[in-house]
Formats: structure tokens, sequence, C-alpha cells
């Protein structure tokens, strides 16, 4: 079975839940920037979670299926059609032979998830099937999907497709602030700049893609001016470099970095960075790092229970 | 047990490239630890690094996800679900008791080839009246010295080599080039690196490689690992352009 591309739309490329055990080699992680919708859209239509999906970005594919073929759409709300009539979303649904699904512009978040019984056949390198931009490899050959582009879509034998409770997924993408802890480098920061940092609201700049969110608001000064040594970087850290203007470093960062971290964004919260749009305002908000390990912990198990059966 | 209950900024004392040293242990995430070894780049620091990076890999342990070793830290990356931060700091102090090997310390020598033709190098006359020297002596200079890659970075592939001699510390270009080819050979400040992938870049070119730096399809996918020793030995335009890539 065969998936031509007859709009790639913004930027879509195929991910999985991510690249490990390669980064003192430079690979970032990579993977889907919104893992929660990726692994729904997986199990709707019985896949295994960290099968290979598309990550459409802003504006979504249009793609033309040669055989009959069972696919989920998840992530930020797009209008989707399938050869012209509304389908729905968060649901398991059929795309007859021939048919073309069209994903439209993505109008709430920024990001959206587009599984294929079966999962795209891209060859998993280092482990993974993700596509790294930098390092020009993994996904389709190593890039963004292109108009002409043609790819293969393993076989699902006898995948059974599951549904959504109702309403499970109304309040997954709540507006509020990210919660974060405190970050590698928080004592060169004084009271009053991380007070900014969790009072002010911030603006995701243009200038922001999956290996960080530029922010903009108010500067924050660090109390302590000196030089970072080179050092690893954590994902979801908020990084103050010289400007004073907040990064929020995020899946396809670089493995390491010099300049200071203030916070860093919980691994629960990391999924809502992947569906901030630019210009949207942004708030930050402190947590202890067992409370944020208990949200991942509570994430996960939400995660087995909004299925029915 | 050394105050390991308070993981933020507890010092913990390691045996590490056969020394003891004082080492800093900082939550930089809910899912990761920063072992911050030293605040200088040095010979020393760069030990110690290895040595614990090396006995971390080695572990092999399913709930660490990734390593970042860097001058003078590693950052542990872990599964929070199950492994504690407690916990990632005591394998940390568990493998201080294990004394570094000789395996451990010994450094890989690898040997790059360059070609220093003007096309490959179009920084290299801009070098040659920073360091106030002849062309010919920037390369010999690049080529005669033995480097060390202290960790990689930047781009996937990309290793930050220290050694370069004094005489060839430049600054890095004002603004960076959008385009520099994979392969290229590069100076600045008191580093050497070659860029693995076609990327962006702010370093001052002088040379390219027609070696692979970085082949993702490779079961050992990097040329340059952490801890290397590397040499650069100069090649002409003819046996570069010979040369099977």
């Amino acid at each position: 079975m065969a998936i031509r591309v007859q709009d790639p739309g913004l930027l879509t490329t195929v991910q999985d839940l991510g690249r490990y055990g390669y980064s003192h080699l430079g690979m970032s992680p990579g993977g889907a920037a919104d893992s929660l919708a990726m692994r729904i859209a997986n199990l709707l239509v019985g896949n295994a979670e960290n099968a290979a999906t598309l990550e459409m970005t802003l504006t979504g594919a249009r793609l033309e299926f040669d055989e009959e073929s069972v696919v989920a759409l998840t992530g930020g709300e797009c209008d989707c059609r399938i050869n012209g009539d509304t389908a729905p979303m968060w649901q398991a649904m059929r795309v007859p032979a021939r048919g073309i699904l069209a994903c439209g512009g993505v109008k709430t978040g920024a990001r959206s998830y587009l599984a294929i019984q079966g999962g795209l056949d891209a060859q998993p390198i280092m482990g993974s099937a993700s596509t790294n931009i930098a390092g020009h490899f993994g996904g389709f050959e190593g890039r963004g999907l292109r108009k002409g582009d043609l790819f293969g879509v393993r076989k699902g034998a006898n995948s059974r497709v599951s549904t959504l409770k109702p309403k499970a997924v109304d309040r997954l993408y709540s507006r509020e602030p990210l919660r974060v802890t405190r970050g590698a480098q928080h004592d060169w920061f004084g009271v009053e700049a991380f007070g900014k940092l969790l009072s002010c609201p911030y603006t995701v700049s243009e200038q922001s893609n999956r290996s960080g969110l530029r922010l903009r608001g108010e500067s924050i000064s660090p109390r302590v001016r000196s030089q970072l040594l080179t050092e690893g970087v954590s994902l979801g850290a908020i990084q103050v470099p010289r400007d004073e203007q907040p990064i929020i470093l995020f899946v396809d960062q670089q493995t390491t970095g010099g300049y200071p971290k203030i916070a860093n964004v919980i691994s629960a919260d990391l999924y809502r960075v992947g569906q901030l749009r630019p210009r949207e305002q942004v708030r930050f908000i402190e947590v202890a790092i067992p409370d944020a390990i208990q949200l991942l912990r509570e994430q996960e198990e939400w995660l087995k229970e909004i299925f029915r059966c | 047990m050394f105050g390991l209950r308070r993981s933020n900024g507890s010092r913990l004392y390691l045996r590490l490239a056969q020394v003891w040293v004082s080492m800093k242990v900082v939550s930089a995430s809910d899912s990761s630890l920063l072992i911050v070894l030293g605040d200088v780049t040095s010979l020393d620091n760069h030990e110690r690094v290895m040595s614990l990076f090396r006995a971390l890999h080695r572990l092999n342990d399913p709930r660490i996800r990734n390593l970042h070793p860097a001058y003078a830290s590693v950052l542990i990356d872990f599964d929070p679900l199950r492994l504690s931060h407690e916990e990632a700091a005591s394998l940390v102090e568990n493998l201080a008791g294990e004394k570094s090997s000789q395996h451990d310390l010994a450094a890989n020598i690898v040997t790059i080839p360059v070609c220093y033709d003007i096309e490959f190098g179009p920084d290299l006359q801009e070098v040659a009246n920073h360091a106030k020297i002849p062309m010919r002596e920037v390369i010999r200079l690049h080529s005669s010295a033995t480097y060390r890659v202290h960790f990689l970075g930047f781009t996937p592939g990309f290793a930050y080599l220290g050694g370069l001699p004094e005489t060839l510390h430049v600054p890095r270009l004002a603004t960076p080039r959008k385009h520099v080819p994979a392969g290229s050979v590069a100076i600045a400040g008191s580093q050497a690196g070659i860029y693995p992938v076609d990327s962006p870049g702010g370093w001052r070119l002088i040379g390219r490689t027609p070696v692979r730096i970085f082949d993702p399809d490779a079961t050992q996918p990097t040329r340059l690992n952490p801890g290397d020793l590397v040499e650069f030995s100069e090649i002409d335009r003819a046996t570069f352009d010979a040369t099977d890539r």
C-alpha cells in the first residue's frame, strides 16, 4: 500500500516517540512534538504507540491513498476532509481506495498527527523512524515531505481499532500556565528574575520551531554574569541568552548549550509546548520535582483510561 | 551516603580517573541530573567526564535514556517513572567505588586527511592575517597538533576539539554562513572542528576532508567520538578528488 503526497502543507515530517541513547553523539531526541496526541492517534487505529506517524505543522497535508486504509487524526484541530466530506478527528476512520485525505489548516494548536493502521514504512535509524532535519536522516529521506513523494505503509494485520470515551480529550489542551521546575542555573537568577518569569505573560515568537520556542516579553536579567561552560541541556529547558529573552529548548534542540537555564518545563506539559503557535501567549507556574513526576504518572494512568474497553 | 537526600546542589566525592574529586549533583529537570565535575576546560576535567561517562554508558541501564558529556559535566536524562533522582545519584555514587581501568583512559587515535585548498578554506587568508603568519604556517600548525574530542554537540556528529595551537586562536565569523558543506574543517576561538553535515556555521573554514564524518546508517555513525585523539594529515587536491566518498 502506498500514499502519494498531493500537497505537503507547511512542514510535514515522519515522527515516532524519538531517538534515545545517542545524545553523546550530538543526536537530539526528536520525535513527535505533541507525543500525547501522537500516541492516541496510534492507539485509535490499533498500532503500537511508537509506530511512525505524520506530524503536520500549521497547515495539514493532502494525501492520496491507493488502497482502503484506516487512519486517525489527532492533535491541533483542523478542517479534515475525506473526498471532500468533513471527517472527524480523534477517531479511527476509513479512507477508501483512491481516496483523498485533506487535513486543511490547523485552527487551534500548532500540530496535527496522522496515524495510519500498520504504521508508516520508515526504516528505523539509531532505533527511531523520526526525521532528524539537522542531520538530514530518518523519516522520509531525512526531510519534510514534498509534493509527489510516495511512501509505503506496513500491513496492519488484525489491528483492532479503539474508540475514546465521550469528552475524553476535551480538556487536553488547557490554556493554563505551563508548569516548570527550577533549572540547572536557577541560582544565577535572583528572586526578582524568577518572579518575572512566573508572573509575566510571554509571547511565542515567529522564529520558533521544533528546536526551540523563542519567547518575547519582560527581560530576565541574571544576578550572576559569568560565562557558562557548555554543558548538556535537558528537554524543555528554559535558557536565557544574552538578549535576556527566554527560549524553551524543544525536541530538536542541540544536545549541549552555553546559556544559563532558569527553569524547565515539566515532562507532563511538554506535549502542550508542541501545540504553541507563533504569537500565542504563555505563562509559567512553578511546581516541585516530586509533584512534576506525580503529574507525569497521572498522565500515563489517564492515557490508559480514556479508551472504551 | 553523602547527603543524597537533598539532590539539588549536594556534593559527593568520587574516585574518577584515579583521583578523588568533588562533584555537584544538580536536578536539571524532572527527568535529569547534571553532574558537575569542574568549572573550567582542562585535561583533568575531561578525564573525569570521560571516566564517569564511560562507566555510565557501560551500565547500559534501560532506565537511562541519554547521556550528554561536555567540558566538565555529564547530564543524565532518565525515565523518571522508573528511576528516581535519588536512585540516579546513587548510581553515580556507586560507580565511584569502581576503579578506573586502563581501558577507560585509553584513547582512540583518529587521523583525518585534510585538503587545505583555498576553495575549501575560504578563511585561510584571514586566519593567516589575524595570526600574522603565512598561510602555509597556518596549515603546518593545524596539521601538526594533536586534538582531543571533548564532546559532541551542535549537529549530529559535530566534535568539539581541544588542542588548537594558540597562534591559531581567532574569533568566529561576525555573521555565520547559512551553508557550510559537510566535511569542512574549521577553527574558532580555542577550538577546532569538522562540520559533519551540511549546516549553517560561524567557524572559520580552512580546509575539507573527503572522509565521511557522519554516516547515520553505519553501526558507528560518527567518525569522531567523545575522548578520541585526533590528528589532521594534509592531502593535495588530486588525492582529495580521487577519494571515493
